[in-house]
C-alpha cells in the first residue's frame, strides 16, 4: 500500500524545543533548528525534507504546546 | 400573617429558604445540628440540594462552587468549625462571591464547650482568614431578628458579592420563639452575569477566582474590595438605641447578652441608677456613630459579653475615643451572665468613677 | 489535502505558560477535544487547582472556577448541584489531589457525584519547586526528601486509582500515560469515556494520567519521558480499574 502524503505546519513562535516531537516522528524527520532561536529562545522544531511526511499526526499528538498542525492526502 | 413558634436553628432554615436558597452545605457540630437537618428535610421538597460534607472546609468549598454558579447557598456551623471555614471565607470574598454563612458561637478556644458564647467577635469581624477583606456581620438578639436578617443577607451578600455572617450563639439556635416571615423591600439587585453557568458558545469564559499574580492587577482588586467595605459602613450599620437619656451608665451588648443587659437596666432603675445600652445589631461595621447619641449624663461605658475578659469592648474603645471610662462584665467558656452580676459589676464600675 | 489535526476550540488562544517538554500542555489539548468533540463546551464548567496547572482556568475554552489547594472537587460538587444539567469537571495534580485534597476527592467518590476528574500525576510537587508528593517513588529524589523518599519514614507511594476503584460511587476508574501517542490516544479515549460517564449519569468519574516534570526531576523532556516508562509504569499499571458499562 503507498504511503500517505502528509504535511505539517509548525507555530514556530509557541515551539519550546522539547524535542518531544522529534523522538516520535516515524520517518524521523522532525529536527531541531540548532542554526536559529525562535522568539522564545528555543531552537524550534522544523522539517526539511516535508516529502517524507506521511501524515500520521504523531507528532502533533506528542506537542505539548499545540504547535503543530497536520494535513493529509 | 400567623406567627409560628419556631426553634432558632430551624427558623434560619426557614428564613434562608423564603429568601430563596435552595443550596445548603454542612457538617454536624453542636449546637447547630437542626440547621442541617432542618435543610436536610425541607430542600429535596423545594427541588433544591443539600449535601452534608466531609468536613466544614468541604462544605464551604461547595458554597464557593455554588456562588461561583450563581445561586443563593448557605453554610451554618459553630465556633470550631468556622475557624475550619477562614480560608474558603477568604476565597469567597477574593471571587466576589455572594453567601451566607450562620456561626452558632460555642465556648472556645479550641474544642472548648458546646454552651453559648460570644467569644468569636474577633474571628467574624477581624476575619479569620487572610487578606484585605471583610465580611459583614448581623448580630440577631431573638429569633425574629434571627429570621429577618438571615433573610436580609442574602440580598446584602447579592448585592455587595460578598459573603455575609450571621452571628447567633448556642442559646438562639436552641430557643423556640414565635416568629413571622416578614415581606421585606425588595433590593435592586443586577444580573449574576459574572456566574460560571457555562458560555453556551455565546460569550467569552467566565473565571471565578481570587489569584491575580500580578501586583498591580491585585492591588486593584483589593481597591474594587475596599470601596464596597466603604459602601457597607456608610449604608449598613444597625443598632438599636435603649433608654440612653439621662443614663449614668450606658451598656454595650449584642445578641442574647443584650436582652439580659436590659433585664439588669430595670434592676439597675429599681435601685435609682439610671443606665442605658447600644446594641449592635451589625458589628461590622460596627456603629460608631451610636456612640454619638451618648448623654452628657453618661460617665461610664461597660461592655457586657460572653467573653473573658471581652472582644466587642476593643471597638467600644475605639468608638469612646477616650471621652469615658469604660468597663467590662463577661463570662466564658458557656457560661451565661446573670442580670443580679451585670448589676454589680456596672455598680462597682460606677462606684470607681464618680 | 484535507486537515486532519489542528488546534481544538476547546483551548483558548493563550500559549501555555508550561515548562518545555511538560506533559499538562498534552493532557489539556486532549481533555479539551474531548469536550469540543462531545459538543458541551458551552456547557461546561471547569474547577483549576493550585498547583502548575493553576492557570488552567486561562487556557480552557469554558467557564472555569478557581479552586483553593485540594478543594476542587467540594468546588465541582457545589456547582455540579446548582446547576446538575451541566458538565462539571476538575483538573488536579497530584499535591492538590492526593495530599492535601485527599478527603475531598475521596467523598466526592463517595457520594458518587457525577463530575469528572483529570488527575494528572508527575510524582512530585511541580509548582512550588519540586517537594516529595505523596505519589512520589521510594528512593526517587525531591527538595523534601534530598536523600531520596525512605519508605520508613513517609510509606510508599499512594496508589489513588485503586484507592478511588474500591469507592462504590467510583463509576468510572482509569490509569493511563501520555508518554507515547499511541498512549495518548488511549489516555483520550479514557478521558472521553469519563466525560461519558458523566453524561449518562453514572456516578464519579476519574482518569490518573502518568505524566513527566522534566523541570524537578532534573532531566530533559525525552529522558523525563523514558524515566516515567522504567520507573513510573511499574509501580502505577496502567489499565481500567472500573468502568459503569462492564458487564456483570
Amino acid at each position: 500500500m503507498a504511503k500517505a502524503k502528509g504535511k505539517v505546519t509548525f507555530d514556530e513562535a509557541r515551539c519550546k524545543g522539547c524535542g518531544l516531537c522529534v523522538t516520535v516522528c516515524p520517518v524521523g524527520i522532525i529536527k531541531l533548528d540548532t542554526s536559529r532561536i525562535n522568539v522564545k529562545g528555543y531552537h524550534p522544531a522544523t522539517v526539511d525534507e516535508m516529502d517524507k511526511c506521511i501524515g500520521c499526526a504523531n507528532c502533533a499528538t506528542m506537542c505539548p504546546d499545540v504547535v503543530i498542525s497536520v494535513e493529509r492526502e | 400573617m400567623a406567627k409560628v413558634l419556631m426553634k432558632g436553628n430551624e427558623a434560619v432554615g426557614a428564613a434562608a429558604i423564603k429568601a430563596g436558597c435552595k443550596y445548603f452545605f454542612g457538617y454536624p457540630i453542636t449546637p447547630q445540628n437542626e440547621v442541617p437537618e432542618y435543610m436536610s428535610k425541607e430542600l429535596p421538597k423545594i427541588g433544591g440540594s443539600f449535601v452534608q460534607a466531609e468536613s466544614e472546609v468541604a462544605a464551604i468549598n461547595m458554597v464557593y462552587g455554588a456562588a461561583g454558579a450563581g445561586v443563593r447557598v448557605m453554610t451554618s456551623s459553630s465556633s470550631p468549625g468556622i475557624a475550619l471555614k477562614q480560608e474558603g471565607i477568604s476565597y469567597i470574598a477574593g471571587a466576589e462571591l455572594p453567601c451566607v454563612i450562620v456561626n452558632m458561637m460555642r465556648g472556645g478556644p479550641g474544642l472548648g464547650s458546646i454552651q453559648s458564647s460570644q467569644s468569636d467577635y474577633f474571628q467574624a469581624t477581624r476575619g479569620g482568614g487572610n487578606g484585605d477583606y471583610r465580611t459583614l456581620v448581623y448580630a440577631p438578639a431573638n429569633v425574629q431578628e434571627l429570621v429577618d436578617y438571615t433573610m436580609k443577607a442574602f440580598d446584602i451578600a447579592d448585592y455587595y458579592r460578598n459573603p455575609v455572617l450571621v452571628l447567633g450563639d448556642g442559646m438562639i439556635g436552641q430557643m423556640m420563639e414565635p416568629i413571622e416571615f416578614k415581606e421585606t423591600e425588595k433590593m435592586d439587585l443586577p444580573e449574576k452575569d459574572w456566574a460560571t453557568i457555562g458560555t453556551k458558545g455565546a460569550r467569552k469564559p467566565n473565571i471565578v477566582n481570587s489569584l491575580r499574580l500580578q501586583a498591580p492587577e491585585l492591588e486593584a482588586l483589593n481597591q474594587k474590595l475596599e470601596a464596597k467595605y466603604m459602601e457597607m459602613e456608610e449604608k449598613e450599620v444597625r443598632y438599636e438605641s435603649y433608654r440612653l437619656e439621662d443614663a449614668e451608665l450606658v451598656f454595650v451588648a449584642y445578641g442574647t447578652v443584650s436582652r439580659i443587659t436590659k433585664n439588669a437596666i430595670d434592676l439597675l432603675e429599681k435601685e435609682g441608677i439610671k443606665a442605658g445600652l447600644i446594641r449592635p445589631i451589625t458589628l461590622w461595621p460596627f456603629p460608631n456613630k451610636a456612640f454619638a447619641e451618648i448623654p452628657a449624663t453618661a460617665k461610664a461605658l461597660m461592655s457586657v459579653e460572653m467573653s473573658q475578659g471581652g472582644q466587642m469592648i476593643d471597638d467600644v474603645k475605639i468608638a469612646n475615643e477616650g471621652r469615658l471610662p469604660i468597663g467590662f462584665y463577661g463570662r466564658s467558656g458557656g457560661m451565661v451572665p446573670a442580670p443580679q452580676d451585670i448589676v454589680e459589676a456596672a455598680k462597682e464600675l460606677l462606684g470607681g468613677v464618680k | 489535502m484535507a486537515v486532519v489535526f489542528n488546534k481544538t476550540q476547546g483551548l483558548t488562544e493563550k500559549e501555555f505558560h508550561y515548562c518545555p517538554g511538560c506533559t499538562h500542555g498534552i493532557i489539556h489539548r486532549i481533555t479539551a477535544e474531548v469536550l469540543e468533540e462531545l459538543g458541551v463546551l458551552g456547557d461546561t464548567i471547569g474547577v483549576a487547582p493550585v498547583g502548575c496547572s493553576v492557570l488552567a482556568y486561562d487556557y480552557f475554552n469554558c467557564d472555569m472556577n478557581e479552586a483553593a489547594h485540594g478543594r476542587a472537587p467540594a468546588v465541582a460538587t457545589g456547582i455540579k448541584r446548582a446547576l446538575p444539567d451541566k458538565v462539571v469537571f476538575t483538573y488536579q495534580g497530584d499535591g492538590d489531589l492526593a495530599s492535601i485534597g485527599a478527603a475531598e476527592v475521596v467523598h466526592a467518590a463517595h457520594r458518587g457525584e457525577k463530575i469528572t476528574t483529570i488527575f494528572v500525576n508527575n510524582a512530585i510537587y511541580g509548582m512550588t519547586g519540586g517537594q516529595m508528593a505523596p505519589t512520589t517513588l521510594v528512593g526517587q529524589k525531591a527538595t523534601t526528601a534530598p536523600y531520596g523518599r525512605d519508605e520508613s519514614l513517609c510509606g510508599q507511594p499512594l496508589k489513588v486509582s485503586e484507592m478511588l476503584a474500591t469507592i462504590n460511587g467510583a463509576a468510572f476508574v482509569e490509569r493511563v500515560a501520555v508518554d507515547t501517542p499511541a498512549n495518548v490516544r488511549k489516555a483520550k479515549k479514557a478521558i472521553k469515556k469519563a466525560f461519558e460517564c458523566q453524561l449518562e449519569g453514572k456516578g464519579y468519574a476519574i482518569v490518573e494520567v502518568l505524566s513527566t516534570c522534566p523541570t524537578n526531576w532534573g532531566m530533559t523532556p525525552v529522558d523525563a519521558i523514558s524515566w516515567l516508562q522504567e520507573n513510573m509504569m511499574p509501580y502505577y499499571p496502567m489499565g481500567n480499574l472500573k468502568n459503569p458499562w462492564e458487564v456483570e
